[in-house]
């Protein structure tokens, strides 16, 4: 369990982060969405113990990451959104040296080696030196590396940032089995679609503030008072009666063709009533959808399209 | 075969030793020894490669090595050791290794030593060499072994000063220039300043001003050439506490020096590689 409390970081006049409050339950993957300089990052890096905050505290399973710096170590596994690796060490030696550096044994390092490069698939790759990697499979040992003292908690900076298409798949395949065993994962990624289809919940950060925080469906919901339709009329049809239509009910809406996106602001009782009206109205209506957000859009209407 | 417990340690040797560099620097270490060496025979010989080397020739011998091997080891420990932890930061590992269980002083401790188990490579590569000195005589495996301990002195201190501006300064080659910086004012500033205050109190007529000069004294007995130079001439010792009016061994004051700053710059070290987060 993560416990964020009132988390506060300025750089000279730069506040970083505004008295973050936030708590992620075991078991739970936390997407921490926000743009470039939103604070996702200084998060991570005062999880991590990398930055000391100006105030405020956060518990990693109950241990302060101020008094017990030590012990909140071995309980996360952290991959930064830039990471370098030692090239000249081969995939194995690399998760070996981790692995000691977490007091691990040489006995249980072995047994675990074999375990995390399946994981991440890469059990091919175990004698090959790091250097001859490509850039996915180098995220994908990171995040290999950051499981083998099997910690409680992975904080993911940006796991996918930077990879091909193929490899993001791939490592969101990883992310997928990672959450199947149960691990607290707070990831961070500028792929909202695909913190959408693995996260449990999401945060949305803004200027260092947390501005929303809930579940994806809650998330959505909040903002779905705010639609955006598409009106199809027949083809050949005049568009003007339409148009006339919806002025009277003081919608705006701009036409492409034969759709018209429309800005909606109501519930699907008033999307049932203004439907039900153009038809009584015989409009030569012969499509009529809401169109769906996905988290992406929902990202751009918290922030209000900052980046 | 004894298990090496430092990650850090273990890494690092793994990584030096499989890279050319490594080896083509003891090759580089060694054909300068040789160089010397076989120069200094040829001198001595007037180039004919026959002739009879004497124990006190011999010791000219053994000064130069000894000379050639502390110069070795000083301009080659600030670039073993400068680059220590800034080139992690360079390279971006430092922040994973950071957030491993392994304590400040680990860390710090399995750089120094990666850095140190190289340079002592060296002067044992070196050592069938240099100990060329024992088939002319004049020279004993004490002042043999005696000049050896001081040059590990030197080089402990010398890297854990190079230790602590890598953790201290963020670029390679800053943290680099520094060090090499302060590798010149043990060397070449000291020696000056050991000119400097002798001359202050000494009268423009030449005359003695009378006292302690414990400045002078102090400067001498840091400065790594002076102090090597004491340790093959005793003479040069005696002459020091005369000229300063000191008591204390010259090897007292230098020993105490360098091992304050070792314990100094590695605990300053341990204490800022990591933030403070309380």
């Amino acid at each position: 369990m993560i416990e964020i409390k009132g988390l506060t970081k300025k750089y000279g006049s730069f506040v970083a982060l505004d008295h973050l409050d936030l708590t992620v339950n075991s078991g739970v993957v936390f997407g921490f969405v926000g743009a470039n300089g939103a604070g996702k990052s200084t998060t991570f890096s005062i999880l991590a113990t990398l930055l000391a905050p100006d105030e405020g505290d956060a518990l990693i399973d109950g241990k302060s990451i101020r008094k017990n710096s030590a012990e909140v170590r071995r309980k996360i596994g952290y991959m930064p959104d830039f990471f370098g690796v030692y090239d000249q060490l081969k995939a194995d030696e690399y998760l070996e040296f981790f692995a000691s550096s977490y007091g691990m044994s040489d006995a249980d390092i072995q047994k675990q080696i074999p375990k995390v490069l399946e994981l991440v698939n890469l059990t091919d790759k175990k004698r090959e030196y790091v250097d001859d990697l490509s850039r996915g499979m180098k995220q994908r040992l990171c995040l290999a590396r950051t499981l083998m003292h099997d910690p409680e908690v992975l904080i993911l900076d940006e796991p996918a940032s930077g990879l091909d298409p193929r490899a993001r798949v791939e490592m969101r395949d990883v992310l997928h089995a990672l959450k199947e065993v149960g691990k607290t994962i707070l990831i961070s990624s500028h792929i909202l679609p695909e913190l959408a289809e693995m996260c449990d919940e999401i945060g949305v950060i803004d200027q260092g503030k947390l501005i929303a925080h809930g579940d994806i469906k809650a998330i959505q919901k909040q903002l779905s008072q705010e639609k955006t339709l598409h009106m199809t009329l027949l083809e050949n049809a005049d568009t003007q009666t339409t148009m006339a239509f919806l002025e009277s009910k003081q919608l705006k809406a701009e036409i492409e063709g034969q759709v018209m996106t429309i800005q909606f602001d109501g519930d699907e009782q008033a999307m049932h009533a203004l439907l039900k009206e153009a038809l009584q109205q015989d409009l030569p209506i012969v499509g009529f959808a809401e169109q769906k957000k996905d988290l992406e859009d929902v990202f751009m209407a918290i922030t209000k399209g900052e980046d | 075969m004894v298990r090496l417990q430092n990650p850090v340690l273990k890494k690092e040797l793994k990584l030096r030793f499989r890279s050319f560099k490594s080896f083509s620097a003891i090759i580089f270490y060694l054909l300068t020894l040789l160089v010397f060496t076989v120069g200094f025979f040829l001198v001595v010989t007037d180039f004919k490669g026959k002739g009879f080397i004497g124990p006190e020739m011999n010791v000219v011998l053994f000064t130069m090595l000894t000379f050639v091997q502390l110069s070795l080891v000083l301009f080659m420990t600030p670039g073993l050791t400068a680059g220590a932890i800034s080139t992690e930061r360079e390279k971006q590992t430092l922040n994973i290794l950071l957030t491993t269980s392994q304590t400040s002083w680990q860390i710090i401790f399995g750089k120094l030593t990666s850095s140190i188990s190289y340079l002592l490579l060296l002067l044992l590569a070196g050592m069938p060499i240099s100990s060329v000195v024992f088939l002319f005589g004049g020279i004993s495996p004490s002042d043999f072994v005696l000049t050896y301990a001081y040059m590990i002195v030197i080089l402990i201190a010398l890297a854990s000063i190079g230790i602590l501006m890598s953790t201290l300064i963020r670029k390679t080659i800053v943290a680099m220039i520094t060090t090499y910086g302060i590798m010149l004012f043990l060397t070449v500033m000291t020696a000056f300043f050991v000119f400097v205050t002798l001359s202050v109190q000494t009268g423009f007529d030449g005359s003695e001003l009378g006292g302690q000069k414990p400045f002078s004294y102090f400067f001498m007995a840091i400065n790594p050439l002076i102090h090597m130079a004491s340790v093959i001439y005793p003479e040069v010792s005696e002459s020091a506490l005369t000229v300063t009016s000191m008591d204390l061994p010259l090897w007292v004051t230098h020993i105490s020096f360098y091992v304050i700053i070792t314990v100094l710059c590695l605990w300053i070290a341990t204490k800022n590689i990591r933030v403070n987060m309380k």
